[in-house]
């Protein structure tokens, strides 16, 4: 895009972690919902209140950091960032400033600085000529991951956030959803002439709602700040909002105007001491991570490349097609395969349903690809099946068993069928002896219609070419 | 005392003695102006239940019926909580605090919120919003502070017992000027759930009683592991024992001589040397020690607590709760209107040092040197205790001041002085009152223990008590 400059990016995402409750009270950590009805002293600031550490903040903490490789601080403090904001209740944020619980490490190719613990806001409702505030979502426990600065480009900005998103996602920290907020992130860019120059002016850009709008906006960036340099200006440092209307970004405010934060070590909460011990037995709760699963689609369940990418794009979806591989056997992986990515996940799709609630059992859809395979059920009845099985989340054995749709692989009922469609039919029978054999398939399909699709289509073919030679 | 009226709420009732409680209260509001808050009619249905099981042949708890003061930073469910401050004038408290309601548990009876120098800063009383408290021995005089109303609620016999909060020396200090006993524990002890915060890590929930025995009685019955505050030491709490009547023989007691020097009032310096005697009498080790940090201890806590104030202040702004100013336009008005309207002079004057303190450029050169000299303090107290039990002092080094005379904030801060190194340690301290001096004022003595060293301090406390008991 800009031949002329060197562009370095560093990202500062913050993700909302999957936990029951807050990060510093009893109350449900769950996102939206009416306004003040998730909250208590503690989270409201107060007086007298005091905040008391979630323990399952810090697993959820040290299993996304080990997922990005970071190492460990055996101890880290949790400090108070203070400014004055309506959404803060006690106007300051707890948050892990000089210590933070993780750092060192990688995500791909990109380089963790930091990752720690912190509070999340509450939220403020304008309404004509007022501001409400709602801090329902006012302690939520939060990790920030910042990146180093050495992203090079938009896109591989977006990758490493959609990379980190799936990671995250399979570690099971968060559904990190740039949508609904529980995955936001800020980018730092920065232009520069030549490869020994040092780091040049950055701006920091806010309110980028997906992953989408972090690509635009440091496209928009980059253009912005080469413009400047190249008719010899200098880009000032300041933090930038993306206007997602217009598609630009907009001045907000200039460092200089910056807060002091004026951090200082928070004196409610000792130091977070997280023992060896701890991060080995996280670690055993550490999935395999995509790309490795991928390959093992690959090689093990002798998958196309594409296919093992699709079902390993989401844990939940990888973990389904496992468990029905079991029941259907290694060899029916294709056909497993595409009943999962089409027909499972078209479903799903329609309905706006997520893997996890898929009506369907896994053990279910793999005796549906088996009684295919074994030629119990036909592929038009196991769509029909299948129909049932979404709906009602039967096994397919109890709706084959029910409806009576096993397949009809007796001679005489196939011979009876055929002889009774041979009967209604002569006009069908003559035209074939005249040699136009191309209406052997109109008949099948009529031996199907009357046995209720449940005849075996191969049978019918050979017992109607059979029969009607005895016509001659 | 709390035997004494335990056995009056067995003969009489509870309800009786309420009622007798309040009229007296009313009174010694009119003269003293001890409370902010009074909670007569809740306290005449506490009496009440309380009655109802005594008859039925329950037993309501070791302190059954008996009245309590708690000072207006401690929250109290659906009463009002001030900190003596107009900011917080129509705040009600939305739930009860972990030391308040084990004093319920126990079956006490909370008969009023007591008044305070606003948000505990203040050594006189004189800077609550809701103007100063008298001191009942003398209503001329300056019950001390921040505790000033739990200090003359309990000097003026309206109660036993009242709690208070010690940051610097807020419950000591006010003992000292009212005659009565005022225990500061080991940080820790107390859980600070429902303390509002000063500065959170000096800050301690404290006894004011009006003897050792009862003050015993109460810590015992409030201290203890909290889960709702992540600095309370997991120890269960102090055991009441027989102890504190063993007397002093074999105790090692340190005088520190910068305690006793050319500021100190020269009748209490007599009255601390007399003590000494009859310490050494009674088969105590008694010998002069130094504390060479008792001026940096001064100096570290004046960065310390106003840079922690300064924070934990912040959430008072209008928005949520308390005081709003009501012409503010915009957000940045409304902060400062509010903040400029409802806060004190004293209060202002630390919240300013405190952010000064904070700030990007005196952050290392002041707060982190004073964390440093904080812990260098600590040590120092340490190695002290590793060879003798208790320190033992006056507790100010002038008996009660007249209103008024005491004008500029470092002068003030003197009556602090020698309360303040040990709170900045977090070791227990307590003052127990021994007699008085020249136009019958009263004087206080400290002692000051190692970590968790409250049986030792009662046991040597009720040995002076003892010396000076009327
Ligand atoms: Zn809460």
């Amino acid at each position: 895009m800009s031949p002329d400059y060197i562009v370095t990016i560093g990202l500062e995402v913050h993700v909302h972690l999957d936990t029951k409750t807050k990060l510093f009270c009893s109350c449900p950590n769950i996102t939206g919902g009416e306004p003040n009805t998730r909250i208590c002293p503690v989270c409201t600031g107060q007086p007298g209140a005091l905040p008391v550490f979630n323990e399952r903040v810090l697993f959820q903490a040290v299993l996304a950091a080990l997922a990005i490789n970071c190492r460990i601080n055996h101890r880290s403090i949790f400090a108070r960032k203070q400014y004055f904001y309506p959404d803060m209740p006690t106007n300051y944020q707890i948050t892990q400033h000089e210590l933070p619980i993780a750092e060192k490490g990688h995500l791909g190719g990109t380089g963790i600085n930091r990752l720690h613990i912190e509070e999340d806001a509450g939220k403020l409702i304008h309404t004509g000529g007022s501001s409400l505030v709602d801090l329902n979502r006012a302690s939520a426990p939060l990790i920030e991951i910042v990146t180093e600065p050495e992203i090079t480009s938009p896109q591989e900005a977006g990758d490493f956030l959609r990379n980190l998103r799936q990671i995250l996602r399979y570690a099971g920290v968060s559904d990190c959803d740039m949508e609904k907020g529980s995955m936001r992130c800020d980018a730092n860019i920065s232009l520069r002439k030549n490869q020994d120059d040092p780091l040049g002016v950055k701006s920091e850009l806010k309110n980028l709602n997906s992953f989408r709008s972090v690509e635009m906006a440091l496209d928009y960036e980059i253009l912005r700040q080469s413009e400047i340099l190249s008719s010899g200006g200098e880009v000032i440092q300041e933090t930038r909002l993306w206007d997602e209307d217009s598609l630009r970004t907009k001045g907000m405010r200039t460092k200089e105007e910056s807060d002091d934060y004026r951090f200082f070590s928070d004196p409610d909460l000792p130091p977070l001491l997280v023992g060896e011990d701890f991060v080995e037995e996280v670690a055993t709760y550490l999935p395999e991570m995509p790309d490795a699963r991928k390959n093992r689609f690959v090689t093990e369940f002798g998958l196309s490349e594409y296919d093992a990418g699709v079902l390993t794009q989401e844990k939940d979806t990888a973990d389904y097609f496992e468990e029905a591989l079991k029941v259907c056997g290694l060899k029916q992986s294709k056909m497993l395969a595409s009943w999962l990515s089409v027909e499972v996940a078209g479903q799903l799709n329609a309905l706006g349903v997520s893997m996890s609630d898929n009506p369907v059992k896994p053990a279910h859809l793999g005796s549906l690809v088996r009684e295919i395979s074994q030629g119990n059920v036909s592929g038009t009845m196991a769509k029909d099946i299948f129909a049932e099985m979404f709906e009602t989340g039967f096994s397919p054995e109890n709706i084959i068993e029910k409806k009576g749709l096993k397949q009809i692989n007796s001679e005489d009922e196939i011979n009876a069928f055929c002889e009774k469609v041979l009967k209604d039919n002569p006009d069908l029978v003559e035209k074939y002896l005249d040699g136009k054999h191309g209406v052997l398939g109109a008949m099948v399909g009529q031996v199907m219609k009357e046995s209720r699709g449940q005849a075996n289509p191969k049978k019918v073919n050979e017992t109607l070419r059979r029969l009607i030679e005895k016509f001659q | 005392m709390i035997k004494k009226i335990l056995k009056k709420v067995n003969s009489d009732g509870a309800f009786s003695l309420v009622k007798q409680v309040s009229a007296q209260v009313l009174e010694s509001q009119e003269k003293y102006n001890s409370y902010i808050t009074l909670t007569l009619d809740r306290a005449s249905k506490r009496a009440q239940e309380i009655d109802s099981l005594l008859n039925a042949g329950k037993n309501p708890g070791p302190l059954a019926g008996i009245p309590v003061a708690l000072k207006d930073n401690l929250l109290y469910s659906g009463e009002k909580m001030t900190c003596g401050s107009k900011i917080l004038e129509n705040y009600f408290s939305p739930y009860t605090g972990t030391a308040v309601e084990k004093l319920e548990e126990a079956g006490a009876i909370v008969i009023g919120k007591t008044n305070m120098d606003e948000f505990a800063m203040g050594s006189s009383g004189e800077t609550s919003y809701f103007g100063p408290t008298k001191n009942p021995l003398h209503p001329d005089r300056v019950p001390g502070g921040s505790s000033s109303g739990s200090a003359a609620a309990v000097a003026s016999g309206d109660v036993p017992i009242a709690l208070g909060s010690d940051t610097g020396g807020s419950v000591r200090q006010p003992a000292s000027f009212c005659g009565v006993c005022g225990l500061r524990p080991t940080y820790g002890r107390i859980s600070r759930y429902g303390l509002s915060a000063l500065a959170s890590s000096i800050d301690q929930i404290g006894v004011l009683a009006s003897s050792v025995e009862d003050t015993a009685l109460v810590y015992s019955l409030i201290s203890g592991h909290d889960p709702k505050d992540s600095t309370s030491l997991n120890e269960k709490g102090y055991e009441l024992s027989d102890s504190i009547e063993e007397g002093v023989k074999g105790l090692k007691i340190g005088i520190p001589k910068e305690y006793m020097g050319e500021t100190l009032h020269s009748e209490i310096r007599e009255r601390i040397l007399e003590i000494s005697n009859k310490l050494v009498s009674a088969g105590a080790e008694v010998k002069e020690i130094s504390l060479p940090s008792l001026e940096q201890a001064l100096a570290t806590y004046y960065i310390i607590a106003p840079a922690e104030i300064s924070s934990n202040l912040a959430r008072y702004d209008g928005v949520r709760y308390g005081f709003r100013a009501p012409e503010a336009q915009t957000l940045e008005e409304m902060y400062i209107e509010s903040r400029t309207q409802g806060f004190g002079p004293e209060v202002k004057r630390r919240i300013l040092l405190g952010t000064s303190i904070l700030s990007s450029g005196n952050y290392e050169s002041y707060y982190l040197k004073a964390l440093k000299v904080r812990s260098m303090i600590k040590k120092e107290f340490e190695k002290i205790f590793s060879s003798i039990d208790l320190i033992f002092s006056p507790t100010t080094p002038t008996p009660p001041f007249k209103f008024g005379e005491v004008k500029d904030p470092m002068e003030m801060s003197m009556a602090d002085s020698y309360t303040i190194p040990s709170s900045l340690a977090g070791l227990p301290a307590m003052s127990v009152p021994v007699g008085s001096i020249e136009k019958n004022l009263p004087v206080g003595a400290q002692l000051i223990g190692g970590t968790f060293s409250e049986p030792t301090i009662f046991r040597c406390a009720r040995f002076m008590e003892k010396i000076y008991e009327s």
